[in-house]
C-alpha cells in the first residue's frame, strides 16, 4: 500500500517536471518552429507553435544557398573540429601515458609544471597568440586555428587520471614478450583507455563545434569561417529576416543535439569527471 | 631487439649491467619523446604568450604601425587601465555577472537535481532535456533569444504586454537591461551543467544515511538541510569556483549580441581586451587588461586549489 502510494506522488512529480522541462526548452521549440514560417507570421502573438503555412523550403535555401553557402560553414566546422579533437586525443593520451607507464627523472616536474598552467586564461594570452601566428605566416588560415588549439592540460589530465587505473602487469607482460614501447602505447594502454578516449574526444568535439572567439580572432576570411562565425553574417545579413536566422540557428543545433543523445551517456560523464569548461 | 644482438657481443658479466642501464636511458628517453609535443604546446600556448604579454604591456605599441612603432613606456598603460571608466565599468559588470548569475544558476540547478535524482520517472530524459541548452551553440542560441528579445513585437514583450505591463524593457537594446538580458541567456544555457554536476554529487551520497534518517522519522526538508546540503559541500565549492571564473571569461553573448552596449553598460573584461587589442590594435595596452585579467582568475584558482585540498578530509 505505501510503495502504491510514494509511486503515485512520483507521477505527479514527473508530470510537474515534464511541464517545467518543456517550459524551459520553450526557446529551441520556438526557433523551431519560427525556421518553418513565413517571415510575417514569426512575430504573430499569441505565438502559434504549429505554423499555419510553411515557407521551409524558401527559408532553408536562404541558409544553405546563400552568397556564401551554410554548407562552407559546416564543412570548415567539421574540417575543424575533426582535427582538433583527434590531435587533442592523440597528444593528450601520449602525454598521459609518459606521465603514468613510464619512468623517467623529471616526469612528476613535468606533471606540476602542466597543472601551473591551468591557472592561466586563454584570454589572457590572445594578443601574443595573435601576434605569433602573425609571424608564422599562419594568420587567417585554418592550420594557425588549429596550432591553437590541438593541445589541452584538462584533458591530459582526465586521460592521467585514467591511465593511473590501467594495470600495469599487462604492460610488464608485453615488455617480458619482447614488446616495444610504441606497440605497448598503440596495441595494449590505447584499447583499454577507450571509454576516456571516447569521452574526452565528444566533449572536444562539442567544445570546438562551438568555439567562437578563436575563429573570431584568428580568421577574416569569409570562407574559412565555422558555423558559429557563420551565423555572426547571418545576423547581420538578415537583421529582420528571423524566420532565416531561425532556420540557421537551427541548422548549427541540430548535429550536435543528435550527436549528444546518440552519446549521451559518454557527454554526461564527461561532465561529471568535474569539468572546467573553456 | 637490435640492440640485445649488438650487445650479446659483449662479456656477459657486463651484458647484465649494460642491458639495465640502457632500458632505463631508453625508457627516459621514450618518455619524453611522448611528452614532446605537449610540451611543444605548453611553450607556445602559454610560457611565450605569457613572457611575452608581459612585455609589450610596458610598451606603446599599435599593430597598424609596424614592429619598429614599438616604444617602452613603463606603467604608463597600468596607470592608464586604473583611470580607465571603461575598464572599470567592464569589472563592475564582471561582478555584477557573478553575483546575478552564480547563486541563481547554482540554486535552480540544486532543485532540479534533487527533484531528478530522487522523485521522479524518466530522470534519464530530464537529463537530456535540460543539457541541451549547454551542448548548443551559445551563437546560435543568442541568435534565437535576440528574436525572443526584440522590443516592440518579440514573445517576451508581447507577452508582458498581454498581462498587464505597460512599459517594457528594449533588453539587449536598454542601457538598464543589456546584461540582464545576457545573464538570462548564460543562466538558461548553463543549467544543465549544474545539474549535472549536482547529479553527480548527490549520487556518492550513500543512501544509508537517509535511511538511517528515515528511521529516526526525519521530513525530506530535514533530511535536505542536514544531510544533503552539507554532504554536497564538495560539490557546492567546485561549482561555485567553476562558475566564478567562467563568468570572469564571459565574452561571446556579448560580443555577437550587444558589442558590449549599449553605451558600454554589458562590456565586460574581456571585451575590452578584445576591442582595444583587436579593434584598436593597441597590443601594449590590450596586454595590460589581459594582466589584470589573469591574476583575478590565478588568484581566484589559487584559493580555490587551497579550499578544494582542505576540504577533502572534511
Amino acid at each position: 500500500m505505501i510503495q502504491r502510494k510514494i509511486d503515485i506522488q512520483k507521477v505527479i512529480t514527473t508530470i510537474i517536471l515534464l511541464a517545467v522541462s518543456i517550459f524551459f526548452l520553450l526557446p529551441l521549440f520556438w526557433m523551431t518552429s519560427a525556421a518553418f514560417k513565413f517571415e510575417k507570421d514569426v512575430m504573430v502573438f499569441p505565438i502559434e507553435w504549429i505554423p499555419s503555412s510553411l515557407n521551409v523550403i524558401e527559408n532553408f535555401k536562404a541558409v544553405w544557398m546563400a552568397k556564401i553557402p551554410f554548407s562552407l560553414f559546416y564543412f570548415n566546422s567539421l574540417k575543424l573540429s575533426i582535427i582538433m579533437t583527434l590531435a587533442t586525443v592523440l597528444f593528450s593520451s601520449m602525454a598521459a601515458f609518459a606521465l603514468t607507464k613510464l619512468q623517467f627523472k623529471g616526469r612528476n616536474l613535468m606533471f606540476g609544471l602542466l597543472l601551473s598552467f591551468m591557472i592561466i586564461p586563454e584570454q589572457a594570452t590572445l594578443v601574443p597568440r595573435f601576434l605569433l601566428l602573425k609571424w608564422l605566416g599562419l594568420y587567417n588560415t585554418h592550420e594557425g586555428l588549429i596550432l591553437m588549439g590541438m593541445f589541452s592540460i584538462y584533458f591530459t589530465f582526465l586521460m592521467r587520471q585514467f591511465m593511473l587505473g590501467v594495470s600495469n602487469e599487462l604492460i610488464e607482460a608485453a615488455k617480458l614478450d619482447g614488446a616495444g614501447y610504441f606497440t605497448i602505447f598503440w596495441k595494449i594502454v590505447l584499447p583499454l583507455c577507450k571509454p576516456i578516449i571516447a569521452t574526452v574526444g565528444i566533449i572536444k568535439f562539442i567544445w570546438t563545434w562551438n568555439d567562437y572567439q578563436n575563429p573570431l580572432i584568428f580568421l577574416i576570411d569569409k570562407n574559412l569561417y565555422p558555423i558559429t562565425l557563420g551565423m555572426q553574417l547571418f545576423k547581420d545579413d538578415y537583421a529582420d529576416n528571423y524566420a532565416i536566422l531561425m532556420m540557421a540557428s537551427l541548422s548549427a543545433i541540430i548535429p550536435l543535439v543528435i550527436i549528444f543523445i546518440i552519446l549521451q551517456k559518454h557527454v554526461i560523464k564527461g561532465i561529471s569527471l568535474g569539468g572546467v569548461k573553456g | 631487439m637490435k640492440e640485445n644482438i649488438e650487445l650479446t657481443t659483449e662479456k656477459p658479466e657486463l651484458l647484465i649491467k649494460k642491458t639495465k642501464w640502457s632500458n632505463s636511458r631508453k625508457e627516459a628517453l621514450v618518455g619524453w619523446l611522448f611528452l614532446l609535443p605537449e610540451l611543444v604546446g605548453m611553450l607556445y600556448l602559454y610560457v611565450f604568450p605569457i613572457v611575452f604579454s608581459l612585455i609589450i604591456s610596458f610598451s606603446e605599441w599599435n599593430l597598424v604601425g609596424g614592429f619598429s612603432t614599438i616604444k617602452f613606456v613603463g606603467l604608463e598603460n597600468f596607470q592608464k587601465m586604473f583611470q580607465d571608466e571603461k575598464v572599470f565599468m567592464a569589472l563592475k559588470n564582471n561582478l555584477f555577472f557573478t553575483f546575478l548569475s552564480v547563486p541563481t544558476g547554482m540554486a535552480l540547478a540544486l532543485i532540479l537535481a534533487v527533484i531528478i535524482h530522487t522523485k521522479v520517472y524518466l530522470k534519464e530524459y530530464f537529463k537530456v532535456a535540460f543539457f541541451i541548452p549547454y551542448i548548443s551553440s551559445i551563437i546560435a542560441v543568442g541568435a534565437v533569444w535576440s528574436a525572443l528579445y526584440h522590443p516592440s513585437s518579440g514573445p517576451i514583450n508581447m507577452f508582458l504586454k498581454s498581462i498587464g505591463f505597460e512599459k517594457t524593457p528594449l533588453w539587449l537594446a536598454d542601457p538598464n537591461y543589456s546584461l540582464i538580458a545576457i545573464i538570462i541567456i548564460s543562466v538558461w544555457a548553463i543549467i544543465g551543467y549544474n545539474v549535472i554536476i549536482y547529479i553527480a554529487g548527490l549520487s556518492n551520497i550513500p543512501d544509508e544515511l537517509y535511511e538511517a534518517a528515515s528511521i529516526d522519522g526525519a521530513s525530506s526538508i530535514q533530511k535536505f538541510f542536514n544531510i544533503t546540503l552539507p554532504m554536497l559541500g564538495p560539490t557546492n565549492v567546485f561549482l561555485f569556483i567553476t562558475l566564478l571564473i567562467g563568468s570572469f571569461k564571459v565574452f561571446d553573448l556579448i560580443a555577437f549580441l550587444t558589442d558590449g552596449g549599449p553605451n558600454n553598460t554589458s562590456t565586460v573584461i574581456v571585451f575590452r581586451i578584445y576591442e582595444e587589442g583587436f579593434r584598436h590594435f593597441n597590443m601594449g595596452y590590450a596586454s595590460a587588461i589581459s594582466w589584470l585579467l589573469f591574476i583575478v582568475v590565478a588568484v581566484i584558482t589559487l584559493i580555490s586549489w587551497k579550499i578544494q585540498k582542505n576540504k577533502v578530509h572534511y
